[in-house]
């Protein structure tokens, strides 16, 4: 055996705490090594040059590369292997750098964990075997999962691209919250003008199916190969008879509307039967189940039944379950609006007159439930608004992070309010945060609009009045840091700029999928620079605000990288499985089952002829639970075979 | 006329089951004592041990060997009968792997000799005598063996050439080795005398074992009835059959127990006990800590379980923390 | 006077691939700082850990061994760390019967965001078998087979006087 032992200095990385020469010294007079260097940047061309020159002139049969978390570069250095004429899989990788040199100071200490990760890794690498990666079809067909305008705009590139996309939406319609918003910010251009278009592009093109009302639940299979169940839910509505004419709602029983409309965010009602906004997509009615007297009781005379001309509405629909097969999914699932009335000081949910910025996003919207017209729940126009940053935000006692809209988004509500009021606004800021292309410039013509900005956290607002002009006024009281003393500011209408959070269920969805998340919820990106949209799960792809909060340009980007990476897998036509599934070795089996029930992909099957185990390599996924668990040792993991971690193990302790 | 093969049998910490075995072998018995000469086999004969020591070395042909390894005695007379035999065949279980003997590794020799001379409820000896490696007797000096604070398996203490598997080995195993010794159709050295493969394969119940073991509790053999045909372990007993090397065509299972595990792992595998461990509780249904315990709770003795025939070659040899 | 060096247990960690060691590369990461004791040994699961490689761990002369996995629910494989913590709950009955000391084998579970609680279990478990003391499994077991080297050196001797010891 002639193995080949690099370390990385990686510039001062590692070789700042690790003493790579000793290292390089060590590994020289391990057994079998036959060249052991050290270099500045191994990743680097002349680093891998190096080792291709050497597995040449060398004759070197194994290679062992000390430097980062195999994650970053163990595929670099594969190829450097293969590139010299050997093969990938005689390759082991030692992480030194994340797992040694960044996180311990004692300079001798960590000298001497790198050796002992070192010998481990030569120890083991002499156990190695030749392995080929298979290669398997890729489905092209896409699955987007979530119709906010992060999936509306994946969906639509990769169908402009020539792919069959699936669009899946919970919701009755697409449009996500940027559907509930009257300007967007910084350029004030109207939020439905831009996402109508997009919508109806959806809604149209020929290569996008779109699945409204629907869910996924169950998710098989394997990148480039995905089997995916949608729920589709009924809407008591036959899709391909309703125009969307709304004549049912009009005849629904119910004369007036008397239900919670969830669009407006309760802030109006809307009928059992409903279509959630004008430019709804796709343009159906839906039936709430919940609140339809037919569908609770089936004592309706059905009166909207019998307005459709078309007897598109049935009462007998049941939900469905499609199935799908796609290369790769794209998650975009969104975020939801931190609940205010977590926040009890700031009186959300008590004070009529407290809103959360999502209702007043409605309040000022043109199509919302008031016109656009700004009315207050008593009926009042207010002539003094507050307009508090970082509700769930910042916060040690809820979210942490800065849900990074909050300031723009309040800004530009500032901006609106004062167009539809004409009140005086203060707006309380912990800082004013505006990176980003014309924010800080917006930021500035608030500023000469002469809105009020007050720096500091918001402590309380109630309604004691403690002078004559604070009678009937909703009062904020703040600890104003600029001017260095508290204050106490009489409002007529206060707006809680509501963070960013992860979806309640988005650990649901991430075990569905079988990707991560992070502790504060949102799913995991596979790095957080150099594989942003990517996750743990090949295949999987996430864009928007499900990733973590963002404004929609960025959403925007994120869901065109998506589509990018997802592109790249499905037209590539077939995909590269790693090596380390599992197999069976059949004249040592003795058919005792115990194998078969542990596998959760069922790729262990008894071969009832031979009554002997066998795996489905392609759809292993390469866990191990199976080898561990043979109790006669005769299944292996390729490149986790006992021996080789009998080795390493040999090796970290000799 | 050429010499016949020298073949000795000795015995050392074990039941007498393996000498059984030898006898077992019943007419064949005879084809074997007619090719051979027999130069040592306390059970049946009488030799002395000068006798062997008399010998040239090297001029036993085979030793059978059984027993584990835990008096002077033994030890002295292993290390005799390697020095003179050309091959070492290590017979049954105890001298496998340390057998029931071994569980004593769970001892020091001090916890052993007071429990056996002092606390033991048969025991009456309120001197609290203890034998003793030597005493003079009317101006004799006499020696006894000492007992090891270890046992160890035969291949702990001397090189073996082959095994011979069982608690005691059948005797259709032990013809097959005698056959091939005689033939000089030797596999390579370090060969177990048994098919590498678990006892399952040749298991008459295997058929009635279900794809999913799904064990929702362990039973135990002296306090639950047992089915006749269903899989032992589908019952919930702990068959260690899945663990175990096949070669006795499964003889405890035939007789509706469930195997122990006697012939010991397959050579892929170092530690019976903890393999076993990782396959069969792997397959429990529970999946909080509270559940799996309770199920658990259904093997009271897990290391006198999974380590009955084996603790001296299992991976920690011994209670760690004995002097 | 010199000081008494003190001792520095060795650690084997196992950590699967996806929760544990994406940890500890995010603990490398955000240089979060902890005790050089311990060595890790990826496995793609939990499930993958043969109760074989802890014990052999602590018989190649490890002090600790630490089993690091998603949490419950979270599995990369969807319930590999199941089986694993059934397995570990028996093992641990058996270590401790075995004689090694409760501490001294640990299983945690540790999300790949967690590269802090990487830091936490590591110290912790450090300072913990660092009180328990050197467990020096290899040491013991040269200390268990010297009787065997004064046998060996008995019938040598009692050969060479060719007098037999017993008959």
């Amino acid at each position: 055996m002639r193995i080949g032992f690099y370390i990385c200095h990686c510039g001062t990385n590692i070789a700042g705490t690790i003493d790579a020469a000793a290292v390089r010294d060590f590994a020289a007079e391990l057994p079998g090594v036959a060249v052991s260097r050290d270099y500045k940047y191994m990743c680097s061309d002349p680093g891998q040059e190096m080792i291709v020159q050497d597995i040449r002139d060398n004759k070197l049969d194994r290679l062992v590369v000390a430097a980062c978390s195999p994650s970053l570069h163990e595929e670099t250095f594969r190829k450097a292997a293969a590139k010299g004429g050997m093969n990938s899989f005689f390759f082991q990788m030692v992480n030194i750098r994340e797992h040694n040199a960044w996180v311990h100071e004692d300079k001798a200490a960590a000298t001497q964990k790198a050796k002992d990760q070192v010998r481990a890794a030569i120890t083991r690498v002499r156990f190695h075997k030749a392995l080929e990666k298979k290669s398997v079809p890729v489905n092209a067909n896409v699955l987007v999962v979530g119709g906010g305008i992060a999936g509306i705009h994946a969906a639509l590139t990769l169908a402009n691209a020539g792919k069959t996309v699936t669009l899946v939406e919970r919701d009755s319609t697409i449009g996500g919250h940027m559907a509930l918003f009257d300007k967007t910010f910084p350029t004030l251009d109207c939020a439905a003008c831009i996402l109508t278009p997009k919508m109806s592009a959806v809604k149209n093109h020929p290569n996008i199916t779109l699945w409204t009302y629907s869910e996924v639940s169950k998710v098989e299979g394997y990148v480039g190969n995905y089997k995916v169940t949608v729920k589709r839910k009924t809407r008591y509505i036959k899709e391909d008879l309703c125009v969307g004419c709304l004549d049912c709602i009009e005849a629904c029983v119910f004369k007036e509307p008397k239900f919670r409309d969830d669009f407006n965010q309760g802030l109006s009602k809307r009928k059992p039967v409903y279509m959630s906004f004008p430019q709804a997509t796709p343009k159906l009615v839906t039936i709430d189940p919940e609140t339809c007297i037919q569908l609770k009781t089936g004592k309706c005379r059905k009166s909207c039944a019998e307005a459709c001309d078309r007897k598109a509405i049935d009462f007998e629909l049941k939900d469905e379950m499609k199935e799908l097969e796609v290369g790769a999914i794209i998650l975009a699932t969104g975020f939801s609006a931190f609940d205010p009335k977590r926040h009890a000081y700031y009186g959300y949910g008590r004070y009529p007159n407290v809103y959360s910025a999502l209702e007043v996003e409605r309040l000022v919207n043109a199509s919302g439930p008031t016109n656009g017209e700004v009315v207050l729940r008593d009926g009042k126009h207010p002539k003094a608004i507050g307009i508090i940053h970082c509700v769930g935000s910042r916060d040690e006692h809820t979210n942490k992070w800065c849900s990074r809209v909050c300031c723009m988004y309040s800004l530009k509500l500032a901006h609106l309010l004062k167009e539809h009021t004409g009140a005086e606004i203060y707006d309380f800021y912990i800082d004013m945060r505006t990176p980003g292309k014309t924010y800080e410039e917006f930021y500035d013509r608030l500023l000469q609009e002469g809105v009020h900005f007050i720096r500091g956290r918001v402590a309380e607002v109630n309604d004691w009045a403690m002078t004559p002009e604070e009678e009937g006024k909703l009062v904020i009281r703040v600890e104003d840091t600029l001017a260095g003393f508290v204050r106490r500011i009489p409002v007529d209408m206060v707006v809680l700029s509501q963070g960013l959070e992860a979806r309640k269920d988005a650990g649901d969805v991430r075990r569905l999928f079988n990707i991560g998340c992070g502790t504060e919820g949102f799913f995991q990106e596979r790095h957080p620079k150099l594989a942003p949209v990517s996750t743990f799960a090949d295949g999987i792809f996430i864009a928007g605000a499900c990733q973590g909060p963002k404004d929609i340009p960025d959403t925007v980007a994120q869901a065109g990288a998506a589509a990018a990476e997802a592109l790249a897998l499905v037209d590539a036509g077939h995909v590269e499985l790693e090596p380390n599934t599992s197999h069976v070795v059949e004249e040592e089996c003795c058919g005792c089952k115990s194998c078969v029930p542990l596998c959760p992909y069922s790729a262990i099957s008894f071969d009832e002829a031979k009554k002997k185990a066998s795996i489905n390599e392609v759809l292993c996924k390469g866990c191990g639970v199976c080898a561990a668990a043979c109790p006669s040792g005769s299944i292996r993991q390729n490149l986790f075979e006992d021996e080789e971690l009998f080795g390493e193990i040999e090796g970290v302790l000799s | 006329m050429p010499e016949k093969p020298k073949v000795a049998f000795y015995w050392c910490a074990s039941c007498g089951g393996c000498e059984e075995a030898v006898v077992d072998l019943a007419e064949d018995i005879l084809g074997v004592v007619n090719a051979v000469d027999i130069v040592l086999w306390p059970v049946a004969m009488d030799f002395k041990k000068k006798d062997i020591e008399a010998r040239p070395d090297k001029s036993i042909t085979v030793s059978f060997i059984n027993g584990a390894i835990r008096t002077t005695e033994q030890e002295e007379w292993v290390r005799l009968l390697r020095r003179k035999s050309q091959f070492v065949i290590s017979f049954g279980a105890c001298a496998n792997s340390g057998g029931i003997p071994g569980l004593a590794n769970q001892f020091t020799r001090e916890q052993i000799l007071k429990f056996s001379y002092e606390d033991s409820p048969s025991v009456s000896n309120e001197a609290k005598t203890r034998p003793q490696a030597s005493c003079q007797d009317e101006g004799h000096a006499l020696s006894l063996p000492t007992l090891h604070n270890v046992v160890r398996s035969l291949d702990q203490v001397i090189e073996v050439e082959y095994t011979l598997p069982g608690c005691p080995p059948t005797p259709k195993l032990i013809a097959g080795a005698v056959t091939a010794l005689l033939s000089g159709k030797l596999p390579p050295k370090g060969t177990v005398l048994s098919p590498d493969i678990a006892l399952c394969e040749e298991c008459p119940r295997k058929d009635s074992k279900p794809a999913d073991l799904a064990l929702a509790e362990f039973k135990r053999p002296h306090s639950s009835p047992i089915d006749p045909e269903k899989c032992l372990l589908a019952q919930g007993f702990t068959c260690m059959g899945p663990a175990t090397r096949s070669g006795c065509e499964a003889l405890c299972v035939k007789g509706n127990m469930p195997c122990t595990g006697c012939f010991g792992p397959t050579s892929r595998v170092r530690d019976q006990g903890a393999k076993y461990v990782s396959s069969v509780v792997s397959n429990i249904v529970p999946k909080d800590e509270a559940g799996i315990d309770a199920v658990l709770a259904g093997i009271p003795d897990p290391i006198g379980t999974f380590y009955r025939y084996g603790m001296p070659k299992s991976i920690l040899r011994r209670k760690v923390d004995l002097s | 006077m010199s000081e008494k060096r003190r001792f520095e247990p060795k650690i084997v960690a196992f950590f699967c691939n996806w929760c544990t060691y994406t940890a500890a590369d995010l603990a490398g990461v955000s240089r979060i700082k902890y005790a050089p004791n311990a060595r890790v040994i990826r496995v793609m699961c939990s499930g993958r850990v043969d109760p074989q490689f802890i014990l052999d761990a602590f018989a190649k002369g490890a002090d600790g061994v630490l089993l690091g996995g998603c949490h419950p629910g979270d599995c990369h494989y969807a319930e590999g760390n199941y089986k694993t913590l059934r397995r570990m709950r028996l093992l641990e009955r058996m270590l401790k019967g075995m004689g090694i000391e409760d501490g001294r084998f640990r299983l945690e579970w540790i999300s790949g965001a967690e590269g802090d609680k990487v830091k936490v279990v590591i110290n912790d478990m450090v300072e913990k078998v660092r009180a328990l003391g050197p467990l020096d499994l290899p040491g013991r077991a040269k200390g268990w087979d010297k009787e065997l080297e004064a046998l060996a050196h008995g019938v040598r001797k009692s050969e060479d006087k060719k007098e037999p010891t017993h008959a």
